[in-house]
């Protein structure tokens, strides 16, 4: 009962306009994730995981960047704790991500939560909120989530399955992986809207790059934290240049006018009223 | 097939690896009762995804092997260069990935850049 309970709920989820919309959202990045996938899927076997062990991470984890950061550490039997840090470390933007996801979605049953969250990606999460850029709840958004999700799971999954079983046929310095981080570059142009997300952007990529060298992709950490600090005092100094006006400047006395003393000029409406 | 790679454990580990993405991508969505936060914190939150995209891809195409590229002569830079130019033209996504690859792939199989 309960099995048929949750299929009803999908197909009715899935039968809503906004899901076949969240599909065609994702259809944009496709390509790349499609490539993403198949380097990740190729990467598995190459790293020397048998297929099914393969298949079955992809199946799972379903989780690109965090695969590619564990696979030299399980190569070399890295302890376990090691690994799962490794990979939490990566995932951590999918943390402040949830707490996003949270105020659309707080209202679902906690099973229904917690597997909106293992399906939500980056690219869902974009597509989400370019579709949706101010915070109002609609309805509609539950169905557009699972289009856009079940839209990204399906390319990522093909992809990275046929990577992995023609993996001795693709030669991996093609650079296919190459069109993942388009993918991704066109993804953070489109949400680029105002000098401050420009900023949050530019300050990210220096403090990535200048932090490269830190371990367990902790870059990507210190380049968050140094974004949001830069946006936030972004906003505050934008907020308070709208509030003060611009200083009338001082000029010195004009004689031709009869002026004796430096002048400082009125406010503009101030002096139509007096030529009036 | 190294040793590494037999028996049991390989498998528990991808196992723990799929519970640490459900954890993390459901992280706030688990407590039944909002966690309260300060107000500037979820201001600041708007900006994390991007820079969380922007940490990954920068390194993605101005590094190698750890380090500053130092050649021009890599074909990272034109295929980002002209993919770029295209976004900015028309804005799609689809297109930008196309470009940036037709750019990429002559450049990097057949120069070696």
């Amino acid at each position: 009962m309960q099995t048929h309970a949750i299929w009803q709920r999908a197909t009715g989820i899935a039968r809503e306009p906004a899901f076949s919309i969240g599909v065609r959202a994702v259809m944009a990045t496709m390509l790349g994730i499609g490539a993403w996938g198949l380097v990740t899927g190729v990467a598995m076997v190459k790293a020397g995981m048998s297929v099914p062990l393969a298949i079955f991470m992809s199946l799972t984890v379903y989780a690109g960047s965090a695969q590619l950061a564990v696979l030299p550490l399980m190569m070399v039997g890295a302890p376990l704790w090691v690994v799962w840090f490794t990979a939490t470390c990566v995932n951590l933007r999918f943390v402040i991500l949830s707490s996003m996801w949270r105020h659309y979605f707080g209202h679902l049953r906690l099973a229904h939560r917690v597997s909106l969250g293992y399906f939500s990606g980056d690219i869902i999460f974009v597509a989400f909120a370019q579709r949706y850029p101010t915070p109002e709840k609609k309805p509609e958004q539950l169905s557009f989530f699972w289009g856009a999700a079940v839209g990204n799971w399906v390319s990522w999954q093909v992809a990275s399955i046929a990577g992995i079983l023609l993996a001795d046929v693709i030669p991996l310095d093609w650079g296919l992986g190459f069109a993942g981080v388009l993918a991704l570059l066109g993804v953070l142009y489109s949400m680029l809207k105002d000098k401050a997300t420009w900023l949050a952007a530019v300050v990210a990529s220096g403090a990535a790059v200048a932090a490269f060298a830190l371990p367990l992709k902790m870059n990507i950490l210190v380049a968050i934290a140094a974004a949001v600090t830069a946006g936030l005092l972004m906003e505050t100094a934008e907020r308070r240049a709208a509030r003060l006006q611009p200083q009338p400047a001082i000029r010195p006395p004009d004689p031709s006018k009869g002026e004796k003393f430096p002048v400082m000029p009125l406010p503009e409406r101030a002096q139509d009223k007096e030529s009036q | 097939m190294s040793a590494e790679w037999t028996g049991i454990w390989p498998w528990v580990s991808t196992l723990g690896l799929a519970v640490v993405t459900v954890v993390t991508r459901a992280f706030f969505m688990i407590p039944e009762r909002e966690v309260p936060m300060p107000e500037w914190f979820k201001r600041g939150l708007k900006y994390a995804p991007l820079a969380a995209l922007a940490a990954v891809i920068a390194p993605e195409i101005l590094m190698s092997q750890g380090a500053l590229i130092t050649s021009l002569a890599d074909a990272r830079l034109p295929a980002a260069l002209c993919a770029s130019i295209y976004f900015v033209w028309k804005r799609g996504i689809l297109g930008t990935i196309v470009v940036g690859m037709a750019v990429y792939l002559p450049l990097h199989i057949g120069w070696g850049w």
